[in-house]
């Protein structure tokens, strides 16, 4: 901070930039001042009145200096009115006063008049439990409303665009939402008619949201007015266990947070990361959580036996002890091995399985899927892999990455590659064909739902979703972020890392990780970028990795492969 | 602590004195009032602010009062209440309210009697009744679902408007205190 402005607020010191508002000077010393229509990154409108303050300067006497009163303090001059603290910057010597009688008896009034046409329907309000005009009544409202006469009626139950149910009698008229479609959704589609009490929110003829980014202004309505068609009705927000997450969706990795209740995802929201996502996120992310409480999760690893293919359910140490044994057996024959891996794991699980499939088995074709869809030039990555960088910094990737996947089908249509790890690919539909895959000798397959590759594999190992396993993601600008779980695996899925570990240690390698911090500290032994670093390091906010010197996948994909040949 | 036994006499160690005694009293029992209840053929009285089982209420009207706002599955400390949220069908007479349970189950075998649902409730669609003796054969018999609670809840009059509330207020209710305009 050059140059910070000196001021005092609540009788605190405070030092902020030029040209800060109160609202967020206040933040600095810790003092709340009440709001609804200031949102940091909105522009300012000023109109909810509730963040009114009581503003004085210094008086300057000739000099231009402060006139200095008896007690040698600078005599200090109130504003008639009070101001509002969202569009207030801070001065030098300026000396704020926000809990002062007069500035809650301004509050209490700016509550009543919220109040009076709002139709008290909390019970039924989707937003109650955390509605800003709900905590501020605790505050400044009154127990009983003075108001006789009869509310003014408004639409209730309004579709505005397929995902967002608009409520007008709750709307407080604070227009974040009409700045927020404006200003960072790009689509000026919302807007104020009629006068006064009569005042309406909505959408401009013809139009409605229908933007990647609708449901932000979900997140940002203070008051239950507008409220997401995918969480109405579902569940109280009181019920909801809060836990950070990582969105999954694409390369920008958003910072969430993951809404739950007794093992089910209710919603996914954004969490505050400046270097990230802002305070913001796509609907294509927010939406797409559903396959965590998939009623056809894997819930047990399971071998096909038997002559009609049946599959029967396994014990985690059954299913690892048979694995190995396949394992064995077809190294000993000499087979190669080919493995896909996924750049929708956690840099850990990617870690383990270089380890296990590519210094272990000693497979020569490892590669991962890519995955691209249409980007936009706000938050949606064109690449929709959450962890590309991981997956290439593991050294699972080819270059570029999934060049080697029709090089693998090329080898089982030969009959040179007689065993397929497949991590968490539907790889029936990126290159392998079915009838390729029921030509393989051993297909292990490890992941959350059925599909064709799951149908034909000989074991199918349970895995988690990201919303049940601890890990980090390291996102298209390359920053390093936390993963948490929120809710348990059904049955006894696991997390993939411990899956690998187990393996390892029946294949006779050192796979002895108790937790995903002693998979992360040996990631951190031979992975140049993440020396030095924990789980407790990266924090919530995630850090910077310098990737830029990271060996090409190609060069060292290519090594190992070389050297197992030569023993071979 | 050593207590020192009373010394009998030769009267007192026939025990004759005890026994006739004894049936002295139960022979000045016979004629007197019995407070002995024949329940469960004699049901006892129950007194004002009694907690039966909690019940579901309908409204005069026959609607469900409940919107599953869930604060007395937040609120219940035995954790007996369960709701599954709903939404009152479009077309429907009361489809304002726009919410409604789907489900609502109470596990009688859970729940302690204590009153808060009836307590918390903003509806005013949960009452503790009068119904005390919940017995059953098997658990689920005793895990009370929506249907069996608003049987045993029956109807409640009301004095809430919200059913009416759509523009003036209903012709019995109270009116409304004139305002004076104030001179000062």
């Amino acid at each position: 901070m050059t140059d910070p402005v000196k001021l005092t607020i609540d009788g605190k010191e405070a030092a902020a930039p030029k040209g800060m508002n109160l609202i967020e000077a206040a933040k600095l010393v810790g003092v709340e001042v009440p709001h609804y229509c200031y949102h940091p990154k909105l522009t300012i409108a000023g109109n909810c009145r509730m963040c009114l303050v009581d503003v004085g300067m210094p008086k300057l006497g000739a000099d231009k200096k402060p006139e200095l009163g008896p007690d040698g303090k600078p005599v200090i001059l109130f504003g008639p009115k009070l101001s509002i603290g969202c569009n207030t910057t801070v001065a030098e010597g300026m000396v704020v006063h926000t809990r002062s009688a007069k500035v809650i008896k301004a509050r209490e009034g700016v509550m009543e008049f919220l109040l009076v046409n709002h139709p008290l329907d909390c019970p039924i309000c989707d937003q109650a439990g955390e509605c800003r005009l709900q905590e501020f009544s605790v505050d400044y409202g009154k127990g009983q409303s003075r108001f006789i006469e009869e509310k003014v009626h408004k639409p209730k139950k309004t579709e505005i665009g397929p995902k967002i149910m608009l409520d007008d009698e709750r709307c407080i008229l604070c227009s974040r939402c009409v700045r927020f479609m404006k200003e960072v959704a790009g689509q000026d589609c919302l807007g104020f008619v009629e006068r006064g009490s009569y005042s309406t929110l909505t959408c401009y003829p013809g139009m409605e949201p229908n933007t990647n980014y609708d449901l932000n202004i979900v997140d940002i309505c203070p008051v239950g007015a507008l409220t997401s068609n995918d969480f109405r009705f579902k569940q109280r927000v009181w019920f909801l266990k809060e836990t950070k997450s990582i969105c999954p969706n694409c390369a920008t990795g958003c910072n969430t947070v993951l809404w739950s209740r007794e093992g089910v995802v209710h919603r996914q929201t954004p969490r505050d990361n400046d270097a990230v996502n802002q305070c913001w996120m796509c609907d294509h992310g927010r939406l797409h959580y559903q396959f965590i409480n998939d009623p056809n999760r894997f819930v047990a690893p399971t071998v096909k036996s038997g002559a009609m293919g049946e599959r029967f359910n396994l014990t985690w140490p059954e299913a690892t002890r048979q694995i190995g044994e396949r394992l064995k057996a077809l190294k000993g024959k000499g087979a190669t091995i080919a493995a896909i891996g996924t750049t929708r794991a956690t840099t850990e699980e990617l870690f383990l399985f270089n380890k296990l499939v590519r210094e272990v088995l000693g497979a020569e074709l490892v590669d991962c899927v890519p995955h691209v869809g249409e980007g936009d030039k706000f938050l949606l990555n064109a690449d929709r892999s959450p962890n590309m960088n991981g997956a290439k910094l593991a050294g699972v990737t080819a270059d570029p990455v999934g060049s080697r996947i029709p090089v693998i089908a090329e080898a089982i249509k030969s009959g040179r590659i007689k065993t397929l790890i497949i991590h968490g690919e539907n790889v029936a539909k990126h290159g392998i064909a079915e009838d390729l895959l029921g030509k393989l000798e051993l297909l292990v397959v490890i992941d959350t739902l059925p599909n064709k590759v799951t149908e034909l594999a000989h074991f199918v190992l349970a895995g988690a979703t990201f919303a049940e396993k601890r890990g980090t993601f390291i996102n298209g600008k390359a920053r390093l972020q936390r993963l948490n779980a929120a809710i348990p695996s059904p049955g006894i899925a696991r997390p993939e890392w411990q899956t690998f570990a187990a393996l390892l240690n029946e294949l006779g390698a050192d796979g002895k990780y108790l937790a995903i911090e002693d998979v992360f500290a040996d990631m951190t032994r031979t992975l140049a970028p993440l020396a030095g670093l924990n789980l407790s390091k990266i924090g919530d906010q995630g850090v910077e990795l310098k990737l830029g010197t990271v060996t090409p996948p190609a060069a060292s994909a290519e090594k190992p492969a070389a050297t197992v040949e030569a023993k071979a | 602590m050593q207590v020192e036994r009373p010394k009998l006499t030769i009267w007192e160690r026939t025990y004759l004195p005890q026994i006739l005694h004894g049936l002295w009293l139960t022979l000045k029992h016979i004629p007197r009032r019995k407070f002995t209840r024949q329940y469960p053929e004699e049901k006892p009285p129950l007194y004002g602010a009694y907690r039966g089982a909690p019940t579901l209420v309908k409204d005069p009207e026959g609607r469900i009062k409940c919107v599953s706002c869930q604060l007395c599955e937040f609120v219940c400390p035995p954790k007996a209440i369960r709701i599954t949220p709903g939404t009152r069908p479009d077309g429907s007479p009361d489809a304002n309210v726009e919410k409604e349970p789907k489900e609502f189950v109470i596990d009688m075998l859970r729940c302690i009697y204590c009153g808060y649902c009836e307590e918390v409730c903003p509806e005013e669609a949960i009452f503790l009744k009068r119904d005390f003796a919940i017995a059953g054969y098997k658990r689920e018999e005793l895990q009370f679902n929506m249907e069996k609670l608003l049987e045993l809840g029956g109807v409640q009059e009301d004095s809430i408007w919200k059913w009416k509330y759509k523009g003036a207020p209903p012709p019995d209710a109270p009116a409304a205190p004139k305002r004076e305009a104030k001179v000062s």
